[in-house]
């Protein structure tokens, strides 16, 4: 369990000595809410309508924007070979990269959600719905994210076929997430959403620690 | 290697699948498997265009589901085909199993898609759209989208045995996955039909249509398998002929 | 034969589409053999076939 904490005290640490990666990344996802009202227009009813999906989908793309790195300078400098001969399984070590992925650039864009709010005009209600959503939602993200990570690690030229392989994985994720938001019956919704979530996260560590063995061999 | 494991190796099914065994046994499969599946197509095509009735509901436009039916079955039969092939990959680590996979991935992918456009000719008389977000349709969509995935990933990788396991690690989390998007998006959006050829209270539908579609349907898989075979044997061919130039390299190298 | 054209356009590019996957299978299959018998004939022998098993 120290050894666990200690890996994403490291990947937190790393990635804020390299500074800016997760503030890029709120950037870019405040950056497609502001580039949306130009595309659709500023009528303010039709923002406040599609805000939830367009939340969403802001989401989503800062988080296959973000997948590279997961494991891409590990297996650079090596630390990848050191791992898979760590002490502790490789599926933990992969579980607390992805926990730490998460808290790097699933917790920045959740903190940002006000900013989107106010500028696609949601109220409160739909504000904190969006929210939670994306608070039991992006856990599956992250999870399938790291899959798609540790199946393109040995790819040089990897970078685009992670998000090709992992967008049709992740329709139900976005499909309940925008479910649970829209009122009425969000109730099944939420829960779906939690049970992937948790099904997701839990096996994906497994198939993500067998994928970076293969491409390791 | 003990006597144990000598006799463990040589049981009929590793003989089968050997690949250099695969090659000989299949080669006298491929002719007869292809004409087979010609003479259903034509039998097929006749009861389709001019030996069965209209229904009663969608009149004439019965017969796009002579050849939408046997594509859509075949995109899941594919992807389960494999699937299998993964398993064998990742568990027995089965030469022959990658070949397999990695053979069946551009067939699945055109079936799926055929699947798709008569499904959306179809629709559009009976429905008056080409497109609805629909049940099936959209996870038949995501299907063709992981397919495609899929064959871009096989593409990306020059080491091909490596590629092989690391696909299977995908082609299973996708067979897990697929019941799980079929699901969400049923939820999300239900207008389908409702299956109608298997109920609990038989077939639904007349022989006169039940017929035609199933002899298409055993036509397009006769179709899936001699190419499959045919496939499967170039890509042994060509995984022999790329060790041979790297050879050829090795030994222009040495000289 | 109110919907003739939708038939007829959904046969008619199923045939093209499998037809197409049936020429190219073959078409790689005819490639891929030239390609291994031209390497064979340059007297580039695969390992394994050349021990006596």
């Amino acid at each position: 369990m120290r050894a666990f904490t200690a890996l994403i005290a490291r990947d937190l640490r790393l990635s804020l000595r390299i500074g800016g990666e997760a503030l890029t990344l709120v950037l870019f996802f405040v950056m497609i809410g502001v580039i949306v009202p130009f595309a659709i227009g500023p009528d303010k009813g039709q923002l406040a309508r599609l805000a939830p999906g367009i939340v969403w989908i802001a989401a989503f793309l800062s988080m296959l924007l973000g997948l590279d790195r997961l494991f891409r300078n590990d297996d650079d400098d090596g630390s990848l070979l050191l791992f898979r001969h760590a002490a502790i399984p490789l599926e933990a070590i992969v579980a607390a990269k992805t926990i730490a992925h998460w808290l790097l650039t699933a917790l920045p864009l959740l903190v940002a959600t006000p900013v989107l709010a106010i500028l696609l005009a949601m109220d409160f209600e739909s504000w904190w719905r969006t929210t939670f959503s994306l608070l039991l939602g992006t856990p599956a993200l992250v999870a399938f994210g790291a899959l798609g990570a540790a199946v393109t690690v040995s790819l040089r030229r990897g970078g685009l076929i992670a998000p090709v392989l992992i967008l049709p994985l992740c329709v139900p994720v976005l499909i309940f997430g925008v479910g649970a938001i829209s009122g009425g019956s969000s109730g099944p919704a939420l829960l779906f959403l939690a049970a992937i979530s948790l099904v997701v996260s839990t096996f994906a560590p497994f198939a993500a620690a067998l994928a970076l063995r293969v491409a390791g061999d | 290697m003990t006597l144990d494991a000598a006799a463990k190796k040589s049981n009929w099914f590793s003989r089968l699948a050997h690949p250099g065994q695969f090659l000989s046994w299949s080669r006298p499969l491929v002719l007869p498997l292809a004409v087979l599946s010609a003479l259903l197509f034509a039998i097929g095509l006749w009861l389709s265009f001019f030996a069965s009735p209209e229904d009663y509901q969608m009149g004439d436009m019965v017969r796009v589901m002579y050849v939408h039916v046997p594509n859509a079955w075949l995109s899941q039969f594919v992807y389960g085909v494999m699937a299998v092939s993964a398993l064998g990959t990742l568990v027995w680590r089965h030469p022959l199993a990658d070949v397999a996979g990695k053979a069946a991935a551009p067939l699945g992918a055109v079936f799926t898609a055929l699947a798709l456009y008569t499904g959306a000719l179809w629709g559009r008389p009976t429905w008056g759209t080409f497109w609805e977000w629909d049940g099936r349709m959209t996870s038949t969509l995501v299907l063709l989208l992981i397919y495609l995935g899929i064959i871009a990933l096989w593409r990306a990788f020059d080491d091909q045995l490596r590629a092989a396991r690391i696909v299977a690690i995908v082609t299973l989390v996708g067979a897990i996955n697929i019941p799980v998007i079929k699901f969400s998006v049923d939820w999300w959006n239900t207008l389908h039909q409702p299956a109608s050829i298997f109920t609990a209270k038989g077939p639904r539908m007349p022989l006169s249509i039940l017929t035609p579609l199933l002899i298409m349907a055993i036509a397009f898989t006769l179709l899936f398998l001699t190419l499959h075979i045919v496939s499967m044997r170039t890509e042994i061919f060509r995984r022999r002929a790329e060790t041979l130039s790297r050879q050829a390299a090795l030994s222009a190298e040495a000289n | 034969m109110e919907h003739a054209v939708f038939i007829l356009w959904a046969y008619l590019g199923v045939a093209v589409l499998v037809a197409a996957l049936v020429l190219y299978v073959a078409w790689d299959a005819r490639r891929v053999a030239a390609r291994l018998k031209a390497l064979e004939a340059r007297g580039i022998r695969r390992r394994s076939a050349g021990k006596a098993s």
